[in-house]
């Protein structure tokens, strides 16, 4: 009985070391890969052409899903408006998708833009 | 010189009492921030009071960062922006009048950030030029349009002096720098980086409250 009540509290010490190790491990730990969207997002502000921005930010979806990073915020919205200035309407779509299925909370404002979007083109 | 220093301390001083000695003081009262329970957030162009042109737009780059990682779903800032210039908007003071109605029913955002920059950039007065950026924010309830809550924040490049200054900046502060692209040759785009990071972080001291992505969501 004593024992194994004394070898349970040595269970618990040695998984409560093993979390506090665990926790000092892992670097900050953000909610999203931001990679460089901010500063992209300073580019586009400044005027600078898409082109640049646009291969910035795709090879960053590549390192953030390497490591299993989601996407911050915006990113996939953001993307979506720099291949509308790029001319690429096909891809547009699709990352507006991609925005409203990552957060639901962009819904109404991805509509009205996907919407706009189909009056221009008819 | 002894005059300069005076006249740097007479400048310097009111911004680090707002700052510093607020907090302890009073704390803020969240009543309205707790009931509304805030889902998204669209930041607003920024209203840009001072006499530099690219303020509004470097600050604006800066502010998803601190307010996703506390947890909001932040609307993407170029695109918002974009919107407001497609419908003959382009004043960050004509942005900052639309109705809060009118808003919600654009971007489907729970309530909107307004920014208002009072200092960017460096004073030459000085023995060593001092960066400087100081700014507000009000976070209004688009359903209700009440207040839900307000703060102000400022940073410069020249704190911490000769000591290393790594007391003064925090985690999340550095966080944040290092979202900073390394070849920027705007000496005053970082430094608003770190106010950002100050104004709109959650778990400041009277700050932003953290939102519902955050594992922080509601915790005393």
């Amino acid at each position: 009985m004593k024992t194994s009540m004394i070898k349970s509290a040595g269970l618990m010490l040695a998984l409560a070391a093993g979390v506090a190790l665990s926790g000092c491990a892992s670097a900050p730990k953000t909610l999203y890969g931001w990679e460089g969207y901010q500063p992209q997002v300073y580019q586009h502000l400044k005027g600078e052409s898409p082109d640049q921005q646009i291969a910035v930010l795709e090879k960053d979806l590549q390192t953030m899903s390497a490591k299993g990073k989601s996407a911050p915020p915006g990113f996939h919205a953001h993307l979506g408006m720099l291949y509308s200035i790029a001319g690429k309407p096909d891809q547009v779509v699709a990352q507006f998708e991609d925005e409203k299925k990552l957060f639901p909370e962009s819904a109404t404002y991805m509509d009205f833009l996907l919407a706009k979007m189909n009056k221009g083109v008819n | 010189m002894l005059n300069r220093i005076l006249k740097l301390a007479v400048c310097v001083l009111p911004a680090a009492l707002i700052v510093g000695c607020a907090t302890p003081k009073a704390p803020y009262d969240y009543t309205a921030f707790k009931a509304a329970k805030p889902r998204s957030i669209v930041v607003l162009p920024p209203l840009n009071n001072s006499p530099e042109v690219n303020a509004g737009n470097s600050f604006y780059a800066q502010v998803t960062y601190p307010l996703a990682e506390a947890g909001y779903y932040v609307l993407p800032v170029a695109l918002v922006g974009e919107t407001f210039k497609q419908n003959g908007l382009t004043s960050a003071a004509d942005i900052h009048a639309v109705d809060a109605k009118k808003l919600n029913e654009i971007f489907g955002a729970d309530a909107a950030m307004y920014v208002t920059i009072t200092n960017y950039g460096a004073s030459y007065n000085v023995l060593n030029s001092v960066v400087l950026v100081t700014a507000n924010a009000r976070l209004v309830d688009l359903k209700t349009g009440n207040l839900l809550w307000t703060g102000t924040a400022s940073a410069s490049n020249n704190e911490g002096g000769n000591s290393g200054g790594g007391g003064l900046v925090g985690a999340l502060v550095a966080a944040a720098v290092k979202q900073i692209i390394a070849s920027t040759t705007d000496a005053s785009h970082p430094v608003a980086g770190v106010a950002s990071a100050r104004l709109l972080s959650a778990g400041m001291p009277n700050g932003m409250l953290y939102g519902p992505r955050s594992e922080n969501y509601l915790k005393p």
